[in-house]
């Protein structure tokens, strides 16, 4: 009887915890697209293709920080092929979802080796996110003039990386237990 | 910013900066375009680019490998074509008296001077 009920409240109080972490989900990735919409209407005077400031990133490395591994991953894969669909064409897709998938494919090693901080991981995955866009372009085209690109995409990977560190380290510093 | 942060700084910068400068090193190699002329006549025009083997008039071969020209057989006697170096910058040029074929290269890098007399 008595075990009964225990393992009633386990299963209630289990139901409850995924009712809240889908919620959390849902509220990154409504950020991510968000911040992504906004980087559209930012113009940005250098004329080197995918260069951008990555502010959708913020939310990606937050999720990493804050929630489960799994959860950031699905995160990232629904906002990519969201932002693709509402505002890029179907072909950037791709080459974001190369990027998006390294970078967080090595941010989430370099996390767990726990020897940086968190800018260092926003810095290596920002420069990976580029380098994954890059490597995709090189197939793609069949071409390897890419590398052409690749020193410019490595400074500003590092320079988007670590500014998206720094802010990201003092959210998560002040947000909750998830 | 943790110590090891600026390690893996460093470590990209370094990595940035070597692929520039391996690029604008090898990059200039590769434009050039490699002209055949036989007695005078246009044999054929060739990218440094590309791999290949060229067989000229069933006297001489000329190869293009890793953006240089070299003549690897003829059937001249003096064989001078041959022994030439392989060539890659603009103007140079691999000729075969014998069989009148000129290999010279158009575009590209610019060649340095030699030596220059005084």
């Amino acid at each position: 009887m008595v075990v009964k009920r225990r393992n009633w409240i386990l299963w209630q109080n289990r139901g409850i915890v995924l009712k809240k972490r889908v919620a959390y989900i849902g509220v990154f990735t409504a950020l991510a697209l968000i911040f992504s919409y906004i980087e559209t209407m930012i113009p940005i005077p250098i004329a080197i293709p995918g260069i951008k400031i990555g502010l959708a990133n913020l939310i990606i490395v937050l999720a990493l920080y804050k929630l489960k591994i799994g959860e950031a991953i699905i995160l990232s894969v629904v906002r990519v092929l969201l932002v693709g669909t509402l505002f890029g064409s179907m072909f950037s897709v791709i080459y974001s979802l190369a990027g998006a998938l390294l970078s967080l494919l090595i941010m989430y090693l370099l996390k767990k080796t726990e020897t940086f901080s968190v800018v260092g991981v926003s810095m290596a995955g920002g420069v990976f996110h580029n380098v994954g866009q890059l490597i995709v372009a090189g197939i793609v085209l069949e071409s390897t003039s890419v590398i052409y690109y690749f020193p410019f995409l490595l400074l500003s990977g590092v320079v988007a990386g670590i500014v998206i560190g720094i802010v990201s380290n003092e959210v998560i510093k002040r947000l909750q237990k998830i | 910013m943790k110590k090891n942060d600026f390690i893996l700084l460093g470590i990209i910068l370094v990595v940035a900066v070597l692929s520039l400068g391996l690029y604008t090193h090898f990059a200039q190699k590769d434009t050039g375009m490699v002209v055949i002329t036989v007695d005078g006549d246009v044999f054929g025009t060739y990218s440094l680019k590309k791999e290949q083997t060229i067989k000229i008039n069933d006297s001489n071969e000329l190869s293009i490998r890793g953006g240089l020209a070299d003549m690897m057989e003829a059937d001249c006697p003096d064989q001078i074509c041959v022994k030439h170096k392989a060539i890659s910058k603009n103007k140079e040029s691999i000729i075969c008296l014998p069989n009148k074929v000129v290999v010279e290269i158009n575009g590209g890098e610019e060649a340095e001077l030699d030596s220059v007399a005084k």
